[in-house]
């Protein structure tokens, strides 16, 4: 684990102190939002306040009618390297990473070989080194990922490792799981779920619904998450284990939330910036970019999902980044990979889908994100909706994309620091990596920071991302927001939407 | 319809009212060339027509290769067994070679939904859903309507004409008369008939296309199967729902069979075929309660003794035969009408169909194609074709 240094050893490492300024925006932080200057030396917030002057010598970011945040911490990212090369690898994703704002990703641990042991966890933090953001292993529960017999918990617990998961490979032994989460407990770690029962999904490939029964795709029941939800709340109510649940995607599976929360069981979630915005009308055409575990839900439930995080009983929105190079998608449907890229889209989607605009007549509805329109001004002014008419109800069908952004109805919508608070400092904590990351932004914190234009609008061009692989299912969408600098310990990583190595 | 010309045919979908009736007055014209000494015409001369079956059918794959020769198509058959289906090539790339070696148009039938529309997606060449998983199986709901709308054009269900002549005694003689119906000329062609769908219809790609199709003629469409065998969503379907097949079975003009689907996960769902039988077959006492001007249909092939009890798959009101012996005019329509015109031919000009007919007498198929080239695509409004002309408008 990195210790947090007393201000005075930063001074001392060896390396040529930088400085930079943060000129011109709205810090947004855990304890509130104002106009400030940022003054970063080293790898330290050096100062907060308006009207800082440029010392001599310092590189000057623009941040004029932008907010100035904690890094973004992503809790679900598979990074596919070691050993899956060809899709992606730590240095491309945390590019990618810095690029989407994140100065830390959990690293899921189906590798090859898996994140199972210490020596695999040293290994993915040495190639991790030089990396454009923190990469914080997660490891696996079970020894192979194989659902088995534990992982040795407690030697990666030594490391620092803190959340452990069979993501992609849900843990189906319910004796297991129980004692996985006993275990965790004397360790003070995190077991996190995929919650999927096996035999439920029975084989499905797209959520059960009236597009699976359309497209004559074999479905997974909501059901199927909902049964393991259900189940592994009870078993952290027993156990008084820590239990995450990542990517929930079903109103069910929000209700179920609700109540464990209200019974104080110790339980998190994420959402997916996918689920929170596609639904299942998106595979109208069979194109496998759409193809995700749990698959895109249908309307009702990216409804609820919004419900969920407005109300504040989702924890986190994570990307669960999967990429697969062409010939893994470029296949029959049965065949092909699951899971999309995000790291780079995750927020523009997160504030197209659920930031504030401010225009209380526009009801539930699917939007069309390329309607945006320019806002006046900065910071705090809504941005113009227009709903398009090509839009019928929440299933909207093209010949070849059904894939439309599902805006959240304006009650649902939140402002920039609940919005980011779901980004940055909670899913910091459920990491156990605040206030590294996450933390206040104030001086002698860690200058873990990014810089967002929360009105920019963009186009995604799969093409352009900074992904060895293309599989985003944002292609050719408009979104709204992006990211300009991002700081990773100091280190200038982006600055104006361009990675620096 | 957005697009006049047809360029692939993936869902009955792809095909309105119109377009069905249109495939339907050439198949008319096709099955009177099939009639002929030697049938075969110069149609498709100089085309060839890529067969990729990657899932066995041997009675679709000799269909559709029957079809495309008795149009003058080369044909290129890739089978399972076929060797560049087999060694790891994607069919991406399978694709790409076809396309470079000139192929106008592919065939396919793949175990998994969906397959032809991506296909579509990454060739110009025009591309047939021969069956792609649970999801269509648009020239079978083609030929079970062109079925129908024979008998229609014979009389039934007022007039009792099951079977061709020999056939129509045995059931006249029991001497119950059907309710007589109202059928106009201009309404849908199988308006006022009520076709009852028996099966495994959730991993059925023939139920999908025919409820589709027979609800666009005007049928009216009730599923029968136990809730396991449905579709979880019925949303997309013009269709009615019923578990028990006898609560039914007194109101139908037509009882068309499904063949239980063991290889898709069907067979688990019915704890015995026994079981199965006992619910949904159609067994002689069965057959009693079925009204006497009733037909029946299967897509083959036939599970005999599963979903009809041996007698019954040849009684004078079986459709079978007369299903399989449609397969070829129906295909040889299709791809006429794919294939023949650059870009397709215009599904809304009755011009062309009168055009094809001329021709099929004639032989000057090249000429056709050549003027259709060069022809405008704008249309007047669809009119009557052929005997199945029904009505326009859509
Ligand atoms: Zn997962």
């Amino acid at each position: 684990m990195v210790l947090r240094l007393p201000l005075f050893l930063v001074r001392q490492v060896n390396e040529p102190v930088s400085e930079v300024l943060i000129r011109g925006g709205t810090v947004v932080d855990s304890t509130g939002t104002k106009r400030a200057d940022v003054l970063i030396s080293g790898r330290r917030v050096s100062a907060v306040e308006e009207g800082i002057l440029p010392p001599k010598g310092v590189l000057v970011l623009e941040a004029d009618g932008c907010i100035v945040s904690p890094g973004l911490v992503d809790l679900h990212a598979h990074l596919r390297e070691p050993g899956m090369e060809e899709a992606e690898s730590i240095e491309t994703a945390t590019r990618q990473a810095a690029l989407g704002g994140y100065t830390a990703v959990v690293a899921m641990p189906n590798t090859n070989p898996p994140i199972d042991s210490a020596a695999v966890v040293r290994e993915v933090r040495e190639i991790a080194k030089h990396a454009m953001a923190e990469v914080v292993p997660a490891g696996a529960i079970t020894h192979a990922r194989a659902g088995e017999r534990l992982a040795p918990m407690a030697e990666m617990a030594k490391l620092g490792v803190t959340m452990f998961t069979d993501d992609g490979d849900p843990l189906q032994d319910p004796q297991l799981m129980r004692l996985a989460l006993e275990y965790s407990v004397g360790l003070g770690v995190t077991i996190a779920q995929h919650c999927e029962d096996r035999f439920l999904a029975n084989g499905g490939l797209v959520h059960e619904g009236a597009w699976s029964s359309k497209l004559g795709l074999p479905g997974v029941p909501s059901v199927a998450e909902e049964t393991m939800v259900s189940r592994d709340i009870l078993l952290a109510k027993v156990t008084g284990g820590r239990l995450h649940l990542l990517h929930l995607s079903t109103a069910g599976s929000i209700d179920l939330l609700v109540k464990a929360k209200k019974e104080g069981v110790t339980v998190s979630a994420e959402v997916t910036p996918h689920h929170i915005s596609l639904t299942d009308a998106s595979l109208v055409g069979y194109d496998p970019v759409f193809k995700v575990n749990p698959p895109l839900r249908d309307r009702r439930d990216v409804v609820a999902l919004h419900q969920g995080l407005s109300s504040s009983v989702i924890d986190a929105i994570a990307t669960d980044h999967a990429p697969h190079p062409p010939e893994s998608k470029e296949v029959p449907f049965d065949q092909a990979a699951w899971g999309m890229i995000g790291l780079q889209t995750a927020l523009a989607v997160a504030l197209t889908v659920m930031g504030k605009k401010e225009l209380p007549h526009v009801k539930d509805a699917a939007i069309d994100p390329s309607s945006f329109r320019s806002p006046g001004s900065s910071t705090g002014a809504g941005g113009d909706l227009v709903i398009s008419s090509n839009v019928i109800g929440g299933q909207s069908v093209s010949p070849t994309r059904g894939a439309q952004i599902q805006v959240a109805s304006p009650e649902q919508q939140l402002s920039f620091p609940e919005l980011l608070s779901l980004m940055s400092w909670k899913p910091a904590r459920i990491a156990r990596l605040f206030p590294r990351h996450g933390g206040p932004v104030e001086r002698g914190a860690w200058a873990n920071l990014c810089v967002i234009d929360p009105y920019a609008k963009w186009t995604v061009e799969a093409n352009d991302l900074a992904s060895k692989s293309r599989n985003t299912p944002f292609n050719g969408m408009e979104l709204m927001g992006k990211v300009r600098h991002t700081l990773f310990m100091g280190d200038p990583v982006v600055i104006d939407g361009i990675a620096q190595r | 319809m957005s697009d006049p010309f047809l360029h692939n045919l993936l869902s009955i979908e792809d095909l309105g009212e119109e377009g069905i009736a249109k495939v339907i007055a050439l198949a008319d014209v096709f099955a009177e060339v099939n009639k002929r000494a030697i049938p075969k015409v110069p149609a498709l001369r100089g085309k060839t027509v890529a067969l990729a079956f990657f899932e066995d059918s041997t009675r679709t794959r000799l269909s559709f290769e029957t079809a495309a020769r008795r149009l003058s198509a080369d044909t290129i058959t890739l089978g399972k067994t076929g060797s560049s289906l087999n060694k790891g090539e994607s069919i991406r790339d399978t694709v790409r070679t076809l396309e470079a070696i000139g192929a106008d148009c592919l065939v396919i039938r793949h175990p998994c939904a969906g397959v032809p529309e991506q296909v579509a997606r990454w060739t110009n060449i025009s591309v047939v859903n021969a069956g792609d998983g649970w999801h269509e199986h648009p020239t079978q709901a083609l030929i079970d309507c062109y079925t129908l709308v024979n008998m229609r054009r014979l009389g039934w269900p007022e007039e009792d004409v099951t079977g061709n002549s020999r056939t129509s005694e045995s059931l006249g003689s029991q001497g119950e008369s059907p309710s007589p119906r109202e059928h106009a000329p201009e309404e849908l062609p199988l308006r006022g008939i009520k076709i009852g769908i028996v099966g495994d219809i959730k991993h059925s790609r023939v139920a999908r296309s025919d409820s589709i199709a027979f609800s666009r003629l005007g049928a009216q469409v009730v599923l029968v199967s136990t809730p396991p065998l449905l579709p979880t969503s019925l949303s997309f379907w013009p269709v009615e729902v019923v578990h028990d097949l006898d609560s039914v079975i007194g109101d139908l003009d037509v009882l068309y069979l499904l063949r239980i689907q063991t290889e898709r996960g069907g067979g688990r769902v019915i704890p015995t075929l026994r079981e199965y039988s006992l619910l949904y077959a159609l067994n002689s006492s069965r057959r009693a309660l079925l009204p006497r001007h009733a037909l029946i249909m299967h897509p083959g092939p036939v599970n005999r003794g599963v979903e009809v009890s041996y007698d019954l798959v040849d009684a004078p009101s079986s459709l079978v035969l007369k299903q399989v012996a449609n397969g070829v005019p129906i295909r040889m329509a299709v791809l006429y009408m794919l294939l023949a015109a650059s870009g397709g031919l215009q599904l809304d000009s009755d011009a062309s169909l009168s055009t094809a007919m001329t021709h099929v007498e004639t032989g000057e198929w090249m000429a056709y194609s050549e003027d259709t080239e060069h022809r405008s695509s704008g249309s007047s409004t669809p009119s009557v074709s052929g005997q199945a002309g029904e009505r326009a408008g859509v």
